[in-house]
């Protein structure tokens, strides 16, 4: 098992960013301790270091960067796919 | 005290090249301007655009400001206007706004002329004259100060927000120490972050104003029945590992360093002197945003990139800060500024620091990677009739 390189900008964000393209099983290093990745994640991508439950704030740099669209484990990838922004959005459409 | 030698401008003001500006007023005459530009001294350059020579009163406004302080700004030299002559924009006044600030101008009607080929033959005979009235002019020593930074990002990715945009942050931070003025813009990218600048706003009405002008792009956005996500983050941007607007915009306001916010100007329009940190109110679209600042004034922008932006302009060197390692290995050419050493653990001072002194030598005369590629893109912002709402009331 490798440690991945990573960056986590703030004590309060939920999110790492990985340096390198990484490979599920390996792990990256947070505040929480070493988490596993539950997937492989690319280079750039975020990593969920708390399980989030939908609607829980998703944080980096120490703000709010959107919300979890569904449930999210500790270790998975974060993206459209399950992250929402709460901004921009045009009215009456979801 | 930082120095660099520039050409002093009868304004007063210090440019950082010696350009001969070719400026069309509609998009009719767009091709005719960058034939005339070819084969002629390096020092010529066109500024085609897309715009009719017929419009509504907003966008002729903001097209009018952008053309003039492309005209006018300090790397310019000399100017040559070119009309149809069925252009509602007015090549005399154009010419009268140039000439006031003491610049040789020259106006080109092709209807009067007599047709295309006339007229380019004409042009080019008015450019020789224009390149020789400014060829004397001679470097001499500026400050730093005297310097009006643009900044810009454009395909970014997640290394932007790491490295590059806190790299250039760095060194807006130092030119404005030394008393410099620097701009960032993209407003639609200050979404999700307005509060963090907000804070650092000098005063209430400064503050208001940034908000209001957020509030302007947002609700355009929804107005024109459009959704900003799927376009902010781009899907280059998605791919690059950004998921939403905020956290775009977190990264990308990093670029412009820490200092105190002091005002917040309309697209184009003119920067200030030794005026800190001021922001200007542009879309995202970096080739319209750089030429808004560049008609502000700016001599000099700093562009950062994560996935791989090569654009220039005619009228200011354009500097490529790349902040991804991948990036930077595959299109070095087109970079000047690696900071993707950030990402490795380098110390973001001392890149800071190099781009600073990249600042200060291209100011003194060094190329930029766009400048010898000839890269000199130019895109002038058009108010759309279903923006025209949002420029009603003028902020």
């Amino acid at each position: 098992m490798t440690r991945h390189q990573s960056i986590q900008l703030d004590e309060s964000d939920t999110v790492v960013t990985v340096l390198e393209d990484t490979t599920a099983g390996n792990t990256v290093e947070t505040n929480r301790g070493d988490v596993e990745l539950v997937e492989s994640v690319a280079f750039g991508h975020k990593v969920a270091i708390d399980d989030l439950a939908p609607g829980d704030e998703i944080r980096k740099y120490g703000e709010v960067i959107g919300v979890a669209t569904e449930r999210i484990v500790q270790g998975e990838w974060v993206h459209v796919h399950n992250c929402d922004s709460v901004r921009g959005k045009a009215e009456g459409r979801q | 005290m930082e120095t660099f030698d520039g050409y002093r401008r009868p304004s007063g003001r210090i440019g950082v090249r010696n350009v001969v500006a070719v400026i069309p007023l509609s998009v009719a005459v767009s091709a005719i301007a960058t034939q005339i530009s070819k084969n002629r001294s390096e020092r010529v350059c066109a500024t085609p655009h897309q715009l009719a020579a017929d419009a509504p009163e907003a966008t002729l406004a903001q097209t009018k400001r952008v053309l003039e302080g492309t005209a006018t700004n300090p790397n310019v030299a000399g100017v040559l206007v070119i009309e149809l002559g069925t252009e509602r924009i007015d090549a005399d006044e154009l010419a009268d706004a140039v000439a006031a600030t003491g610049r040789p101008v020259k106006t080109l009607s092709v209807r009067e002329t007599g047709g295309t080929e006339a007229a380019v033959e004409a042009g080019l005979e008015a450019i020789d004259r224009l390149v020789e009235e400014t060829d004397g002019a001679r470097r001499e020593s500026a400050d730093v100060s005297e310097l009006v930074l643009g900044v810009e990002c454009g395909g970014s990715d997640a290394t932007s927000g790491l490295a590059s945009n806190p790299a250039v942050g760095n060194a807006c931070d130092r030119l404005i120490e030394a008393g410099g003025t620097a701009s960032f813009s993209e407003t639609p990218e200050f979404i999700g972050a307005e509060h963090v600048l907000a804070e650092r706003c000098a005063d209430d009405e400064v503050r208001q104003k940034l908000l209001d002008y957020v509030e302007r792009r947002e609700s355009m956005a929804e107005m024109m029945g459009t959704d900003l996500r799927g376009a902010q983050p781009s899907p280059g941007n998605q791919e690059g590992g950004l998921t939403t607007i905020e956290e775009k915009s977190l990264g990308a306001i990093s670029k412009g360093g820490t200092k105190p916010i002091r005002d917040i100007v309309p697209y184009g329009e003119a920067l200030p002197v030794g005026g800190g940190l001021v922001l200007m109110d542009t879309p995202g679209y970096d080739i319209e945003s750089v030429v808004g600042k560049v008609a502000g004034g700016a001599q000099v922008i700093v562009f950062t990139t994560g996935r791989g932006s090569t654009t220039g302009n005619p009228i200011a060197p354009v500097i490529k800060v790349c902040g991804n390692p991948q990036t930077w290995n595959r299109m070095a050419s087109n970079m000047d500024v690696n900071a993707s050493t950030v990402i490795e653990g380098d110390d973001l001072e001392a890149v800071g620091g190099r781009i600073f002194d990249t600042i200060v030598e291209t100011a003194d005369g060094r190329p930029t990677n766009a400048e010898v590629h000839g890269l000199r893109e130019f895109a002038i912002n058009e108010v759309q009739p279903n923006e025209l709402g949002y420029f009603e009331n003028a902020l």
